[in-house]
């Protein structure tokens, strides 16, 4: 693809934003360390509120496809992150949907699990928020010296693929420091033309196949009676998989990339990776692992073991809600 | 509204039983009502649990599994497999507000056309009282937010 873009000094341009994120990706692409002059060398910062100001008129500005690349962490949760998302899409050569908000919702997709009015109740009216009025944020108001606006927020969260063409995906909670610096790495090498961007829609920043695969715990395809949480653990074993525990260990369906981290750590991991390759619904592929290490065969006595996972749908979705075939709960698009 | 509501149904239905159960119920000009989609699979273990999700978020009202009795599946345990992925699938999807009688699991072996007749009408009747499901068709970027299904309230029989 031509790379060249027109900039003041001659260098290609970068942006990164945040939508409905938690700004863990910005501290992530921080932390690559001494890499960060790699970027500044090789790239003009054209946009990237955490780190400089910026308006969002000056992007306007922009002639489209300015911008080589621009990372865009978060999932669009209102008027304002979709606008940006629209704005960034037309004024950038390649975007990418940076970590799990992005790219699958996230810990903020979540809240598809919820109604907006569940979602503002507890926010400004449970008892951690002093609002004896009852106040509540409203999209438009009237002073007298015009209407003011905030923007609307929309009754569920999307992931940025559902609302622009995504061109590559960077998963992760955030995406690991040395995938960051490789993925800039390789960036820098195609501006050099000495490497090839990957095929558009092509997850990068991590492997292909699954944090079981990375993980050195041994599978004795051992098989359980009961599940349990970690932390009601008094000993664990720390050579055998977490799953053939009962720790309910998302490994089987996350996407390698970390180096399976947690389970090393004696962690489940909670899979922060997102779907491994030809995944089609993260959650039922958990579904099915699971299914397969209960040692029952019995209806009443698989319904009691399953009582271990009190929340399967949390458990299983933790990342992946707004990514997953189902989205969003009924109660967040019924209202 | 819903008396006038045809429940769809998608039915995932093993090859070497309740298939045929289906088929013996057909040839004996046993009626059951027309609301169910049969899929035939190989067997109930190869239900995946993201064919039901799918059907469920493409415009299925309910989803029902059939499988051999137990003990009597064609690949020895697989039945059982689709038992435990279908009582963790059940809670699931109950967290994403999809009522536990959506999804039904059924044994039927080859012999029973009447009775997977009797279960498939008594499935549509139970779904019937649950309402049309409507799970909203979510648009990409290429098209608009969140669109109600285009289905009128109650399809003429
Ligand atoms: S992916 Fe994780 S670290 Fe990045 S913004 Fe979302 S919640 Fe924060
Ligand atoms: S389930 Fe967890 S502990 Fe077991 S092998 Fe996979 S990642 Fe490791
Ligand atoms: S083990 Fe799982 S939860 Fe932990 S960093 Fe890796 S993908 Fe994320
Ligand atoms: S062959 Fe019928 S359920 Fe396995």
């Amino acid at each position: 693809m031509t790379t060249q873009s027109p900039s003041t000094n001659g260098k290609p341009k970068f942006a990164m934003y945040w939508a409905a994120s938690c700004g863990g990706c910005e501290i992530a692409v921080l932390n690559i360390g001494e890499k960060i002059l790699d970027v500044d060398a090789n790239f003009e910062v054209a946009f990237w509120p955490v780190a400089m100001d910026a308006k969002y008129k000056d992007v306007e500005a922009m002639p489209d496809g300015s911008i080589l690349l621009t990372l865009f962490n978060g999932g669009i949760r209102n008027s304002e992150n979709e606008e940006i998302a629209k704005l960034l899409r037309r004024k950038s050569q390649i975007l990418v949907a940076f970590g799990s908000c992005a790219s699958e919702g996230c810990i903020p997709g979540l809240a598809n699990l919820s109604s907006s009015n569940q979602i503002l109740d507890t926010v400004y009216s449970t008892v951690s928020t002093d609002n004896p009025q009852g106040i509540r944020p409203q999209h438009k108001y009237a002073m007298p010296e015009g209407e003011i606006q905030i923007p609307k927020f929309y009754p569920v969260l999307r992931t940025l693929d559902q609302v622009v063409p995504v061109d590559y995906y960077m998963p992760g909670c955030p995406p690991e420091s040395h995938q960051i610096a490789a993925v800039i790495d390789l960036v820098i090498k195609v501006l050099h033309g000495e490497a090839q961007l990957p095929p558009k829609g092509a997850v990068i920043g991590a492997g292909g196949s699954t944090v079981c695969d990375d993980c050195p715990r041994k599978r004795n395809v051992k098989l359980i009676k009961k599940f349990v949480r970690i932390q009601d653990l008094e000993h664990i074993d720390p050579e055998l998989c977490l799953l053939e525990q009962g720790i309910p260990c998302n490994g089987p369906a996350t996407r390698s990339g970390c180096g399976a981290l947690c389970p090393q750590a004696s962690a489940q991991c909670i899979g922060c990776y997102g779907p491994a390759d030809g995944v089609v619904d993260y959650g039922a592929r958990l579904v099915a692992a699971f299914a397969s290490v209960i040692d029952s065969n019995d209806p009443e006595e698989i319904e009691h073991i399953l009582d271990g996972i009190p929340d399967p749908t949390g458990q299983f979705y933790r990342f992946n809600l707004a990514g997953s075939l189902l989205r969003a709960a009924r109660p967040a698009w019924e209202g | 509204m819903t008396e006038n509501f045809e429940p769809t149904i998608i039915g995932f239905t093993c090859n070497w039983c309740s298939y045929r159960a289906a088929d013996l119920a057909g040839t004996a000009r046993v009626k059951y009502p027309p609301n169910v989609r049969l899929i035939r699979l190989m067997c109930s273990g190869r239900l995946d649990p993201a064919f039901v999700m799918k059907a469920l978020a493409e415009g299925a009202d309910g989803v029902l599994i059939t499988g051999c009795h137990p003990g009597e599946c064609h690949y020895l345990e697989q039945n059982y497999k689709a038992l435990r992925r279908f009582l963790l699938l059940r809670r699931t999807l109950a967290g994403m507000g999809i009522e536990p009688g959506r999804v039904k699991l059924v044994w039927a072996s080859a012999a029973e056309g009447v009775r997977l007749a009797n279960e498939i009408a008594t499935m549509v009747e139970e779904i019937r009282a649950l309402g049309p499901l409507r799970w909203p068709r979510w648009h990409t970027w290429n098209g608009l937010f969140i669109e109600e299904k285009s289905r009128a309230e109650g399809v003429p029989a």
